[in-house]
């Protein structure tokens, strides 16, 4: 996409800085009418506003905005500049201004999230009284009595969320950080959802010598996936298309998985919560948040919001990196995987859906349909820790995650899985029975520990050598221990 | 010529006014190259670059890439019509390699095709011939084997065996710092537009357009008239863009010269930081004698740096290490001598500090050494050792400190930051939290201002003032983001008192200003906006010959205020006078020259004077470490910076911040890892890791010290910003190792980076035992 927006109607505002997805320089706004959120919530009358989420045009194939909006900087201003770009050029913003273009996308998108969050809840409220969606804990009624000012008021922390894909090399942020404060909430002038009522995205799309399949429903992509048991089967793009940006990735056939609507349901039963494998993890986060708050906080580390408003949960799975962030919390919290082909579903626990590396239990006619999450249960405890260089879009180290569920004090059972450590994201089964029968005390800690360092012998590179990782995952249970008990246990916290 | 006297009235020098492209930043509205209408017939540029650290390159086969449909052809050094070289300051660093390939990126080829992606594609399928050789990829190997660049450099003042053998205490210890990637968020870029009879013009991102055109035409065997080269900006810079573009915009030039087509080259990431260099790693060895007070007697410091294949610019790089390593303090007896090591990876070159940063972390680590082994507070031992009265005056290079303000920029910063407080609590903490310890730590800089190489401290400038009183303004320096264009212009303003939109900025052109410097040490407003002071005011002072004429006054009640000409109580518009003197025959147009005065170096002896004035300042910042991972966080920094009397304090504070955040990841997050095969793999953003906006301290107290005209004439008395501050960063490294030593008073065993992994070993060490 940004080689077309460039090259074909010449937008030069959006920049190639990596081609990666990691510097955000390409950042683009997509407007989707069809949010996955809104179905979930009822809310998708089809008149609704759109939407809009950065992305990273650098890795997106074209083929991927079919049936959205499509912002680039040029477009946020139109008589006047943006409330975010003049925030930015009166504020010192700028100064070789390469990442600028970006960092404006990214700041628009969020001070429109807000205003769209401030409409909304509004107009939940109006609708329902003081009623709100069932099963949400505690953090939701406070806010909503605040009313929409305050939930659409722009924090640091929403202000950080937003800028961890944008890199600038010049400025220190702080400029960017308070033009950000300034320029408030504001709506993306942008198409109305009724616009998009009649669009639907294309059966398939032939371009420079590559099809692009969009089926809709379940029973049309297992059809296609036996048809086509060698086309590319395309998530979010965030991992296929970094290949594609390297231009070292030819496309002749590929599957699009946004479309097909069971893959892109969230349902919620009494015990469970189940993602459709085509749900963004941006949408897994806000559904997440009140059940496994730690969970949510790695998610919100989980590359950028550009990143996680593109990738899902089934290609972060399917793509069987050995550090991908989400297997070591799903595995710990016992989530199962859904596997769906024309002859029939299969299910098992997510940790023997890996079987080494970049190698899984996916035949070439399945597609991952699902992945469901045990609901929390009374006395459980589950945390997840990512270690790496920098705290925002970076690509874990180690990443450990641990559950236990305590009766009258004691560890009835435990979970603990980690990526990093192997060819594939594993668990501890040592180091959890050492947990399981104790007082969950500093004696048990300990034996999970070293457990832990007698579990794995994992490989050294650039983002840590095997003695590090070793040490910290071992480390990473008295962190546990210690958040458990209360303690202030991480430097991002003061 | 008198810049204080001359001047009525500052209305517009001295204004925090923002970037002159700041609106078109924000719009997308600014153009870089690659965003400039591509000529029709335009080619794409792409180099076939070594994947091996050392070998014999015996040839190559290009048949495949040749077949491919669309590609233009394929260049060596074979085909280069002049003179196969790149280097900014010695003969015999190649373009494309002969022979041999000396590093994992070497250039050997540029392959050139119809667009971007076919000539990146069939780059990859020309088949190199290539017999693997043993590299040396370790600095203290290359050392050991003397492969070197370059002869040693040495610093030498007094007897420094003598001082260390009666010294009561001697302390030595070994550093090790790590090297740093540019990371400017535009990639290296040039487009090559041949024009008739040999000429070519050559828009590259570079900080020396000067040295693009003189290499454009040694590659394409021409006079340097025949090539001119343009810059209207760079989307960063910082040192990375001072002698690299070089390689760029030849092969491009190569390519617009063979093919008689325009040909555009932008190198991808990954070969941006695999085929250029970065800031240069070293190892730093040192043994220092102090007495009972903590003060230095001698320091014996042996620097080992990582030129990497090609000396480039290691030799004033390692110059300025060596004339850094005093930072503040007086050294009465010194050896400092520094190696240019030789290794198969890529060569080194300038970035921000050049060479300043890993003098300044050396002595700053000797300084916490010795405090902790003493058991002083480190803040008395910098104390005990600033330059001053009670120590002296004199550099180990001969330089006198003339304009020493380590004491006011020492005590401000303490008492703006609450030191006494914040120590006692920060000690309290770490006394009941064995988990995450906090630390806290204060440094001072002294950064010497001027190229070394006195040759280089020169600058020009253009200035027109067309007849509707407009004015156009073009110099050698380069917009790189540093705002050097909008204050440049403001002094140009400011001298004929019009609005500074009257004054048109114009991109850098070696056309109109010859013979200029790189926009590198810092100089960039000094050099330039005197040289463009002095333009102005030689127009000025012929269209106030007219003014006197036509009001029939003394030239002395001539005065420009507000766009207009005044003589007492008449006046005429700017535009008006402009349109007499034209009238009258006058010359409205300048080239201005400005050279540093009173500075002078001795390479030889390695003794004079060198900077025209040193810039000061200090910072103190506060972190967390988590003893179990080795995580850090910078909770508080509070930086102070002298900048004389700014001409742009809004621009100036944008460089200061910036400034200390870039040296911050230096010194913490930011790692270049290569592999065993000498392969560096933190090739991009997804592994080499630069601060994000969380990444900067929640609390971030910047401040210019005020009111403190620089004593040195200067442009309107002002300081350079460019790379100071950076070197602030390093206090928030020494605040690190204020947190580790916290837990058992050891000196605490930390290299720079201080990335999560070197923390925690560290802090085993500190605890006594390393448990794997």
């Amino acid at each position: 996409m940004l080689d077309w927006l460039r090259s074909g109607p010449r937008l030069t505002g959006t920049k190639e800085g990596c081609a990666e997805g990691d510097c955000g320089a390409c950042s683009v706004l997509i407007g989707d009418p069809r949010s996955t959120l809104q179905q979930a919530r009822g809310e998708d009358d089809g008149d609704g506003e759109v939407q809009y989420q950065a992305a990273n045009s650098c890795i997106l194939a074209m083929g991927q905005i079919d049936g959205r909006a499509l912002v680039t900087v040029e477009g946020l201003k139109s008589e006047h500049l943006h409330p975010v770009q003049a925030a930015m050029a009166e504020n010192g913003s700028s100064q070789c201004g390469f990442c600028t273009p970006g960092i404006v996308i990214s700041l628009a998108g969020l001070a429109a999230r807000k205003s769209a969050a401030g409409a909304g809840l509004a107009a939940r409220k109006s609708a329902a009284g003081a009623g709100l969606a069932a099963g949400k804990s505690a953090a939701e009624p406070e806010i909503a009595a605040s009313g929409p000012a305050t939930m659409a008021e722009v924090n640091d922390a929403d202000i950080h969320d937003a800028l961890a894909g944008n890199l600038c090399r010049c400025t220190g942020y702080r400029p960017i950080v308070e033009a950000a404060r300034k320029a408030g909430i504001t709506a993306i002038d942008g198409p109305h959802a009724a616009a998009f009522a009649k669009i639907e995205p294309r059966k398939t799309i032939s371009a420079s010598g590559s099809t692009f399949h969009q089926p809709q429903t379940l029973n049309d992509l297992l059809e296609l996936r036996q048809e086509k048991p060698g086309a590319i089967l395309l998530g979010g793009g965030t991992d296929l298309g970094v290949a594609l940006a390297d231009y070292h990735s030819d496309w002749d056939e590929v599957i699009s998985l946004a479309h097909v609507r069971e893959l892109r349901a969230i349902r919620e039963t009494e015990n469970h919560l189940s993602f459709g494998a085509a749900v963004t993890w941006e949408e897994i986060l806000s559904s997440i948040a009140d059940y496994y708050p730690s969970f949510a906080t790695l998610i919100r580390r989980f590359g950028s919001t550009q990143i996680r408003s593109m990738g899902t949960i089934g290609g972060n799975i399917g793509t069987a990196s050995p550090i991908g962030d989400g297997p070591p919390a799903l595995i710990a919290l016992g989530a199962e995987v859904e596997l769906a082909s024309s002859s029939g579903h299969r299910f098992m626990a997510l940790e023997d859906f890996f079987l080494d590396y970049r190698k899984t239990e996916l035949r070439n006619d399945e597609v991952i349909a699902s992945v469901s999450i045990p609901k929390p249960v009374e006395g459980q405890e589950f945390r997840v820790y990512k270690i790496s260089k920098r705290y925002d879009q970076d690509i874990s180290t180690v990443c450990g995650a641990f559950s236990i569920i305590r009766e009258e004090g004691q560890v009835r059972s435990a979970r603990i899985a980690f990526g990093g450590m192997a060819a594939t994201p594993q668990r501890a089964a040592r180091a959890e029975l050492a947990l399981v029968g104790t007082n969950f005390d500093q004696n048990a800690i300990e034996a999970c520990a070293a457990a832990i360092t007698a579990r794995f012998q994992p490989l050294s590179d650039w983002r840590g050598s095997a003695e590090y990782r070793l040490r910290v995952a071992a480390n990473l249970a008295e962190r546990f221990w210690r958040d458990v008990n209360g303690e202030t246990v991480e430097v991002i916290a003061l | 010529m008198n810049i204080d006297a001359k001047i009525v009235q500052r209305s517009i020098v001295g204004k925090g006014i923002a970037h002159d492209s700041a609106a078109r930043h924000v719009a997308g509205e600014a153009n870089y190259i690659d965003d400039m209408p591509e000529l029709p017939g335009t080619l794409h540029a792409a180099f076939v670059l070594s994947p091996v650290a050392h070998g014999r390159l015996n040839g190559f086969d290009a048949s495949d890439a040749l077949a491919m449909e669309g590609v233009a052809g394929v260049w060596a050094a074979k085909d280069v019509p002049g003179h196969n070289e790149v280097g900014p300051i010695l003969h015999g660093e190649t373009l494309f390699a002969e022979g041999v390939v000396d590093h994992e990126g070497r250039v050997i080829a540029v392959v050139a095709a119809r667009d971007f992606e076919t000539a990146y594609r069939a780059a990859k399928k020309v088949k190199l011939d290539i017999e693997a050789l043993e590299p040396i990829l370790d600095i203290e190997e290359a050392h050991r084997r003397k492969s070197y660049v370059l002869p040693p450099q040495e610093v030498v003042e007094g007897d420094v065996d003598k001082a260390l053998a009666s010294a009561p205490h001697v302390l030595s210890g070994t550093l090790r710092i790590g090297g740093q990637d540019h990371f400017y968020l535009e990639t290296h870029i040039a487009y090559a537009i041949p024009g008739e009879n040999g000429e070519m013009l050559v828009h590259s991102s570079t900080q020396h357009p000067t040295e693009v055109q003189h290499h454009v035409a040694g590659i394409l065997g021409v006079h340097a008239n025949a090539v001119e080269c343009q810059v209207r900006r760079m989307g960063g810079g910082f040192g990375g863009k001072e002698s690299q573009p070089t390689i760029i915009a030849g092969a491009a030039a190569l390519v617009a010269a063979k093919t008689g087509r325009p040909c555009k080259m932008r190198l991808k990431r990954r070969d941006d930081m695999i085929a250029t260099g970065k800031r240069h790693d070293y190892v730093a060895n040192w043994k220092v004698g102090v007495n009972e007070r903590g003060q230095i007697l001698g320091l014996d410091v042996e620097y080992l740096a990582r030129a990497g294949n090609l000396p480039d610019l290691t030799g004033p790089v390692i110059t300025r290490t060596l004339t850094h390593t005093d930072n503040s303090y007086f050294i009465p007896n010194a050896r400092f001598i520094g190696h240019a090591c030789k290794t198969n990876t890529v060569s080194n070159t300038a970035f921000r500090g050049f060479g300043g940063p890993q003098g300044i972390i050396t002595i700053e680590a000797v300084i916490d050494t010795i405090a902790r082994e003493l058991r002083l507070d480190p803040n008395i031992v910098r104390a005990v050792n600033y330059y001053g009265e009670g120590t002296g005056d004199m550099t180990p290079y001969g330089q006198q400190v003339e304009d020493n303000r380590l004491a006011e920029v020492t005590d401000a910063v303490l008492s703006s930051a609450e030191w006494h407080y914040r120590r006692a609590e920060i000690d309290g903490h770490n006394a009941t939290n064995p988990l995450i310890r906090r630390g806290l730590a204060m440094m001072p800089i002294k950064f010497g201002i001027s190229f070394n190489l006195t040759s280089l401290n020169q600058a020009g400038a253009l200035v027109h003032v067309y007849l509707d009183g407009s004015i156009f303004l073009n110099h050698g320096g380069t917009e790189m983001g540093q705002g050097l264009f909008v204050k440049v212009a403001q002094v140009v303003a400011e001298v004929f008192q019009v609005e500074l939109d009257m004054v048109r900025i114009s991109s850098t052109a070696t056309g109109k200003v010859p013979n200029t410097s790189a926009t590198a040490a810092s100089t960039g407003s000094d050099l330039n906006g005197m040289a463009a002071f002095k333009a102005a005011t030689a127009i000025k002072s012929r269209m106030t010959r007219v003014a006197a004429e036509y009001f029939d006054v003394e030239e002395e009640v001539i005065i420009y205020r507000e766009g207009r000409v005044h003589a007492g109580n008449r006046s005429i518009s700017f535009g008006e006078l402009a349109k007499m003197a034209w009238a009258k025959r006058v010359q409205l147009s300048e080239a201005g020259h400005y050279a540093t005065p009173k500075i002078h170096w001795d390479g030889k002896t390695m003794k004079g004077r060198p900077f025209f004035y040193f810039s000061y300042g200090a910072a103190v910042a506060e972190v967390a470490v988590d003893t179990l991972t080795g995580e850090t966080r910078c909770l508080r920094a509070d930086v102070l910076q002298d900048v004389g009397s700014p001409l742009n304090p809004a621009i100036d504070l944008g460089q200061i911040e910036g400034a200390f955040v870039q040296g911050m990841g230096w010194v913490t997050c930011e790692e270049l890892w290569w592999d065993k095969a000498g392969k560096l793999r933190t090739v991009g953003p997804s592994t080499y890791k630069i601060p994000g906006s969380r990444d900067v301290p929640p609390q971030f107290n910047v401040r210019i010290l005020d009111n403190m005209p620089n004593r040195e004439e200067t442009v309107f008395r002002s300081k350079a910003i460019g790379e100071p501050p950076l070197m602030l960063g390093i206090s928030v490294w020494l605040a690190i190792r204020d947190a580790i030593a916290s837990i058992h008073g050891r000196v605490p065993q930390l290299d720079a980076p201080a990335t999560p992994e070197a923390v925690l070993r560290a802090v085993s060490h500190a605890k006594g035992a390393i448990r794997v």
